[in-house]
């Protein structure tokens, strides 16, 4: 297993460098140039120009990835062109509320999605079957930021209960930390928890018509040991592949719910640097990301093998 | 054991009861704080932060009238060529040190350096030199009559008072630190870009003895802590202004304005004589068909302005029809060149550009998809270009991608343009000599590169004119040559009146360019 590990960590060092090609060249031929932001409305092309020649975006595109690729490879990924401050700092400023908003969005979909999707099987095409996949339906449908906006509206605007925007860390409190996340965390979780209610109900269904349920159910086990102990078990490699399919979702997610939930995490900070031209920070933020789903793909692959003792690496 | 519990206790509880005390005031504002350089960019928002930060010789008031703000006393000498400042007492640095003229002449040169009305200012300065620690004398070689308005400037790039260490920084390059005199100091390790801004009382700040007046007068530190916040969604804003999360909010999106007007303790408020906003069809000089000046009256008798008003505001309450470049509202509103807009005719506009030689080539407009404001005032300029017949060429992109496309001086074919549209804050367009768009210094000037000697010669005799008078004089032949050659087309001025939380804040300082924050109390 360790040894599985160790290769597959060395195999993510040519997808980043794949990854840090493509998207390098791909902002640099996009339109826009930072430097006609930076100077604003009432600069002249002059000026435009001169901030350009500052800044190195008029040298080559060849030779700007070669000196990127080499402070990289120093652990460097630059600075932002807008605010001089470190990329490194401005990512690690925006890990914890996107870690966090992920983390409690997991919990709030998975929490409720597996439970939802058990009974749903176990009551298929009776009324609560019907009653869990129109839910999955709807909640798979409706965009996060309408659904956003209905629950800022209710839950904030009118019934005052929660807090519209932002984000807390835990150090200034757990009910101010939790309280920020409730609503981002449900705007984000429902088609989260759509899907995985869906692939649950599927694959327990599988899993219930089997010969050892049938023989389970005969020897007199009571129903919720026979659907979580052997059932739930054994239909569990699916559902955590759509969990670790599902992340990649719910960074696209973050990236919307942070907007409108005005949490500073590093979705809003994507959006942000995309939106200026701050290329140094797209290029960091598309490594991270793109890290953490290798990272992701590789602790599910690890965790097939704990849940069926047949796969070995 | 019980004392040492106690003391455990009050050493935990008497920070958490001093940060209750602190009076924090959470403001959004149009944009984040991104750049911290209010000299590098022309970006409102880094003079926003920069006015806090950072102090100025002069300030400009609410009646655009400059006023000594960190000069204690100036003279004039009779042939008004030699200015001679004194600095007042007690202007210190947020590090400590004391504000000298050592500072002072590298901050006016660095910013003379890059910013278009320090540029013109300097063109006049022949010496600007130390006579001691607090005395420095400014020599020009032509009556130059604009001096203090241009330091005490308010829209862009404001003439900010930096150390010596930083303003030695080349011009084209941001300063690394924001360290100024003014009444808040920036907590650089607090900030997060595209998030939040943090800027302190600064305790040590002495500020004028005059009321306020935009700019002018008292800067009184009315808080001890302000928080920046940038929210991106405008409807989140909205709603966290309504719930109390946020107590100021610099620009509302329009469409909000009636229900915020409802809202409990929720306030609008419209601050200065002039800070609107106005709204400009840019066409570019450089390529036909527009190089023409019979094709760039034509596009006169496209523009209706209440049709692009009513788009873009709606509420006839926020808008006002303005037929002028200067200002409507402001010292030098005229009605020279205002009789272009007395048609509009479409069809009209189409048979006189076939007279200036259009022969149905694609005209390339740059259509931004994510403006609030440009954005529908396009659509409106495409709708009647189509309307006419003209063959359009509808080129849709973000904002950052106009700002960089318009730029370019190669025809629309290769990467041009022939049109796009945008806006500038009333401030600036009240004043021939700030109002940089409506310039004509062809290829040195702004983007359509609009070329006309004679306008930029009216421009300069702005700037030396003696008397109130001859200045109007002047600038109603400015307008109607301007309008004349089409530098822009004016479509109509529009007010984004400010929200605050009446319950909670008081003290806004009646403002006119840029925010003006220091005055706020919390209640």
């Amino acid at each position: 297993m360790t040894a599985y590990i160790v290769r597959r960590l060395f195999a993510t060092l040519p997808v980043m460098a794949v990854v840090a090609l493509f998207v390098f060249f791909l902002l640099r031929f996009a339109p826009g140039d930072p430097a006609a932001i930076i100077a604003g409305d009432d600069a002249t092309a002059e000026s435009i120009a001169a901030v350009r020649v500052k800044l190195g975006l008029d040298r080559p595109v060849v030779e700007q990835f070669g000196v990127w690729l080499w402070d990289l490879m120093r652990g460097d990924m630059g600075v932002s062109i807008f605010s001089n401050l470190p990329v490194t700092r401005l990512i690690a400023q925006r890990v914890e509320p996107t870690l966090a908003l992920s983390l409690s969005t997991l919990l709030v979909a998975v929490a409720l999605a597996i439970p939802i999707g058990v009974v749903a099987a176990w009551k298929a095409r009776k009324l609560v079957d019907r009653v869990v996949m129109g839910f999955a339906v709807l909640g798979f449908a409706m965009p996060v930021f309408v659904l956003a906006y209905v629950l800022i509206y209710f839950f904030a605007v009118q019934w005052q209960l929660l807090p519209v925007q932002g984000y807390r860390p835990i150090g200034e409190g757990f009910w101010p930390f939790v309280e920020c996340l409730i609503l981002p965390s449900v705007a984000l979780g429902v088609t989260y928890m759509a899907l995985i209610a869906r692939i649950t109900r599927a694959s327990m269904l599988e899993v219930l018509q089997q010969d050892y349920i049938r023989t389970a159910n005969a020897k007199g086990l009571a129903t919720d040991r026979v659907l979580l102990l052997h059932a739930l078990k054994n239909a569990a490699v699916p559902i955590v592949t759509v969990i670790g399919i599902g992340i990649a979702l719910l960074i696209s997610g973050v990236v919307i719910t942070e907007t409108v939930f005005n949490i500073p995490g590093l979705g809003r900070l994507t959006v942000d640097a995309v939106l200026k031209r701050d290329y140094p920070i797209v290029q960091g933020l598309i490594l991270v990301f793109a890290a953490a789903k290798v990272l992701v793909n590789l602790i599910i692959d690890i965790s097939y093998a704990f849940l069926d003792p047949r796969i070995r690496y | 054991m019980i004392v040492r519990l106690l003391a455990v206790l009050a050493a935990l509880v008497l920070p958490l009861s001093a940060m209750a005390q602190e009076k924090v005031l959470r403001a959004v504002m149009h944009a984040d704080v991104r750049v911290i350089d209010p000299v590098w960019t022309t970006q409102t928002i880094a003079n926003i932060h920069g006015a806090l930060v950072y102090d100025t010789l002069f300030g400009n008031d609410a009646d655009q009238k400059p006023q000594p703000q960190m000069v204690g006393k100036y003279e004039i000498s009779p042939d008004r060529l030699t200015y001679t400042f004194t600095l007042r007492d007690g202007l210190k640095f947020h590090d400590g040190s004391p504000v000298t003229t050592k500072d002072v002449i590298a901050s006016i040169k660095r910013w003379g350096a890059k910013d278009g009305v320090g540029q013109r200012l300097m063109g006049y300065v022949t010496a600007l030199d130390a006579v001691d620690d607090k005395t420095f004398r400014m020599v020009l070689r032509e009556p130059y009559g604009m001096v203090l308005e241009s330091l005490g400037k308010s829209g862009s790039s404001i003439a900010a008072i930096m150390r010596e260490k930083e303003a030695l920084t080349d011009p084209q390059q941001q300063v690394k630190e924001a360290i100024g005199s003014g009444p808040y100091i920036f907590a650089k390790d607090q900030w997060v870009p595209g998030s939040k801004a943090v800027y302190l009382k600064n305790k040590d700040y002495v500020p004028r003895t005059e009321a306020p007046s935009s700019f002018a007068g008292a800067k009184i530190p009315g808080v001890d802590r302000i928080e920046l916040v940038w929210i991106a969604d405008p409807q989140t804003a909205m709603s966290a202004l309504v719930n109390g999360e946020i107590d100021f909010y610099e620009s509302p999106n329009i469409d909000f304005l009636p229900l915020l007007a409802k809202a409990r303790g929720v306030k609008l408020l419209k601050t200065g004589k002039l800070d609107g906003t106005q709204g400009m069809i840019r066409l570019n000089h450089l390529h036909p068909p527009f190089n023409n000046v019979k094709a760039r009256q034509a596009m006169y008798h496209l523009v209706n302005q209440e049709d692009f008003l009513r788009a873009i505001v709606g509420d006839p309450k926020y808008y006002r029809v303005c037929h002028g470049l200067l200002t409507c509202g402001g010292p030098y509103e005229n009605d020279g060149g205002s009789a272009f807009f007395k048609e509009y005719n479409p069809k009209k506009a189409l048979q006189l550009l076939k007279e200036a030689g259009y022969k149905g080539e694609p005209i390339t407009v740059l259509a931004t998809t994510d403006h609030n404001t440009i954005t529908p005032a396009t659509q409106v300029l495409i709708q009647a270009m189509r309307e006419a017949g003209i063959n359009v060429d509808v080129q849709s992109m973000d904002w950052g991608s106009v700002v960089s496309r318009r730029a370019k001086k190669e025809p629309p074919a290769q990467g041009g343009w022939n049109i796009f549209i945008t806006n500038t804050g009333g401030v600036g367009a009240a004043n021939p000599v700030l109002h940089t768009w409506i310039g004509a210094a062809c290829e040195k000037g702004l983007f359509g590169w609009p070329c006309d000697p004679e306008i930029e010669k009216l421009r300069n005799a702005f700037g030396l004119a003696s008397s109130e008078d001859e200045r109007k004089r002047i600038a109603k032949e400015l307008q109607t040559k301007a309008m004349e050659q089409v530098v822009y087309i004016p479509f109509g001025q529009w007010d984004t009146p400010l929200a605050y939380r009446a319950d909670r804040i008081d003290g806004i300082v009646p403002n006119t360019g840029l925010a003006v924050l220091w005055g706020i109390t919390k209640k």
